[in-house]
């Protein structure tokens, strides 16, 4: 005789505090057991892509920084990428590196917030305390160049916005000094810690089989040991003048990811030292009359730089006809962008692969059989922004 | 055995290393700040509430040209024109909606006069809407200023076009 399976299925979220935003995620329950697991997706929807296409090809960049709110500085600079190859622009050297020194900055920001939340989910509160602090002195940084805090809009097409601010040597050094005493603290309270090892390890594991057919990316496929990073299969922006690795885990469960997140933010400090030691001098931004917009120093003194700076602003530039992908490793994975062109001055469709919301797809196999408690170690380990996944 | 063994090293030995960390932190200076009292200071570059800006003899350098409206991503600004009374053109209504306003600072890029700048003011909550209107009146700075910052292009400007009589 056999009894009847009982099931109850519950909400968790979208107003859960370890969704990491509006997430809902249906659960189906076998008591502490999870049978199913549903992400329900879109409580944050603005309709960026749809905006984008109504606007030039320089007023998109502020709608990208809205989207991964945690990592600006990757979003400006895949789109920025993306319509540059469209143009076939070539920045300046000193450009790309100083991209490159902000694009690291932005991961090791990003993935101190997701080691902040991710341990404050499992019950390590200081963390997020302490993760914080450190996230505010690349802030400053943000600040210091391009204005604001989070939403930085400081890379444009054809380069920065405005030169790097005088002191970015300085507050960049200052970052490269504290940040590894710092992470040999986390690593004294987590890596070792029986609370934490117990809930993460194990947890949430993925084969790397699976990992490639979900189209995972990022920290969560590597995680699993499948050693695939677009910095060094698509070199982008000068990444391969850089001397990197990249850290792979063995079980692809949350410990392993947790490991590998802290090795990245190691080897982001490797590059940024490298770039900040070998800055070139130079513009920064490109000369190309009509798509860039001039410098401002040019615009108040020269004609032809007026005229193009009012021309550009008010109707832009016209792309040539066709399509550009161009993908970037966001510290989430691979975030690219897709740019079709119909040749007028507004973008045809900008279609954005979120590496967040193709990482999310895999949270019901992740969680499928585990018990009720790691489906939010499982949430925190994939590192979703709600931004990004909903758009 | 073994196993007793590790887990009184992690009861003993793991465990308190990240307490110790926690209890360091108890000596350590706040990083903190006691906020409506003290305040931070803002980079030179913080994109704040917007400002606009006067020429050294009190007269307004924005002509009205629309480009700060035209580079606006929001569409948070409005603008209708007038001339003063030496025939130069300014505006007459210049608004901008700051509840639409990202603050991305397209339009201190975007404008050839120099004249709108975004400032280091940050704390401007109300409880109605419509006091988010931000006028002309709101926005210019007051005249006169201590400092004076855009001597160098006031002079310049000046000389190039060769204008002799001072607007009041
Ligand atoms: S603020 Fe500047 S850009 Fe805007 S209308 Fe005035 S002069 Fe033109
Ligand atoms: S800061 Fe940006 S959104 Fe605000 S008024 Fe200026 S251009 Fe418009």
């Amino acid at each position: 005789m056999s009894a009847e399976r009982k099931t109850m299925t519950i909400n968790m979220g979208p107003q859960h505090p370890s969704t990491h935003g509006v997430l809902r995620v249906v659960l189906e329950l076998d008591g502490e057991q999870v049978v199913n697991a549903q992400p329900h997706i879109g409580y944050l929807h603005t309709g960026i892509e749809k905006t984008m296409e109504n606007k030039l090809y320089y007023k998109v960049i502020p709608c990208t920084d809205r989207m991964d709110y945690l990592a600006p500085m990757s979003n400006n600079l895949g789109y920025c990428l993306a319509v540059e190859k469209l143009m076939g622009i070539e920045v300046p050297e000193k450009v790309k590196w100083a991209r490159v020194c902000l694009a690291e900055l932005t991961r090791i920001k990003s993935h101190l917030v997701w080691l902040g939340t991710h341990s404050i989910d499992l019950g390590a509160m200081t963390m997020l305390l302490y993760t914080f602090r450190e996230r505010e002195s690349i802030v400053d940084i943000y600040e210091a160049c391009g204005g604001q805090r989070m939403m930085t809009t400081y890379i444009r097409i054809g380069g920065l916005s405005k030169d790097l601010p005088p002191d970015f040597d300085k507050l960049v050094r200052k970052v490269l000094e504290t940040i590894p005493s710092h992470l040999r603290d986390y690593e004294d309270m987590l890596t070792n810690n029986e609370i934490f090892i117990n809930r993460t390890r194990g947890v949430a594991v993925i084969s790397a089989d699976d990992a490639v057919n979900y189209s995972l990316t990022g920290p969560m496929l590597r995680g699993s040991g499948v050693n695939y990073d677009v910095r060094k299969a698509n070199p982008y922006s000068g990444y391969e003048n850089f001397d990197f690795d990249i850290p792979l885990g063995k079980n692809g469960d949350a410990y392993d990811r947790y490991k590998i997140r802290l090795a990245e933010i190691r080897q982001s400090l490797r590059i940024i030292q490298q770039a900040i030691d070998g800055m070139p001098e130079g513009p920064y931004r490109a000369h190309v009359p009509g798509v860039v917009l001039p410098p401002k120093e040019d615009v108040l003194y020269k004609m032809e730089s007026m005229i193009f700076h009012f021309k550009i602003i008010t109707e832009g530039f016209k792309a040539p006809f066709g399509a550009v992908y161009q993908a970037i490793e966001s510290p989430k994975g691979e975030l690219g962008y897709y740019i079709s062109s119909d040749g007028s001055n507004k973008p045809h469709r900008v279609r954005v692969r979120p590496p967040s919301f193709v990482n999310l797809a895999v949270l019901p196999k992740l969680v499928e059989g585990a018990l009720f408690s790691d489906v939010v170690c499982a949430i925190g380990s994939i590192d979703i922004v709600l931004g990004e996944v909903d758009r | 055995m073994k196993e007793i063994a590790k887990a009184l090293g992690d009861v003993f030995i793991q465990m308190p290393k990240g307490l110790l960390v926690t209890f360091k932190h108890l000596f350590k200076k706040p990083v903190t700040l006691d906020y409506p009292r003290k305040k931070k200071p803002m980079t030179p570059r913080y994109r704040g509430l917007h400002y606009l800006e006067r020429y050294d003899d009190g007269s307004e350098r924005c002509v009205c040209c629309g480009l700060c409206a035209a580079a606006c991503p929001a569409d948070a600004i409005y603008m209708e024109p007038e001339e003063n009374e030496h025939g130069e053109r300014r505006a007459k209504v210049y608004e901008i909606n700051l509840l639409r306003c990202i603050f991305c600072g397209f339009c201190e890029e975007a404008c050839p006069e120099e004249a709108i700048f975004l400032g280091h003011e940050y704390e401007f909550s109300n409880d109605n809407r419509n006091s988010f209107i931000y006028t002309k009146g709101q926005m210019l700075v007051p005249h006169p200023r201590k400092d004076k910052p855009f001597k160098r292009i006031y002079r310049r400007i000046r000389k190039v076009y060769g204008v002799t009589d001072k607007p009041k």
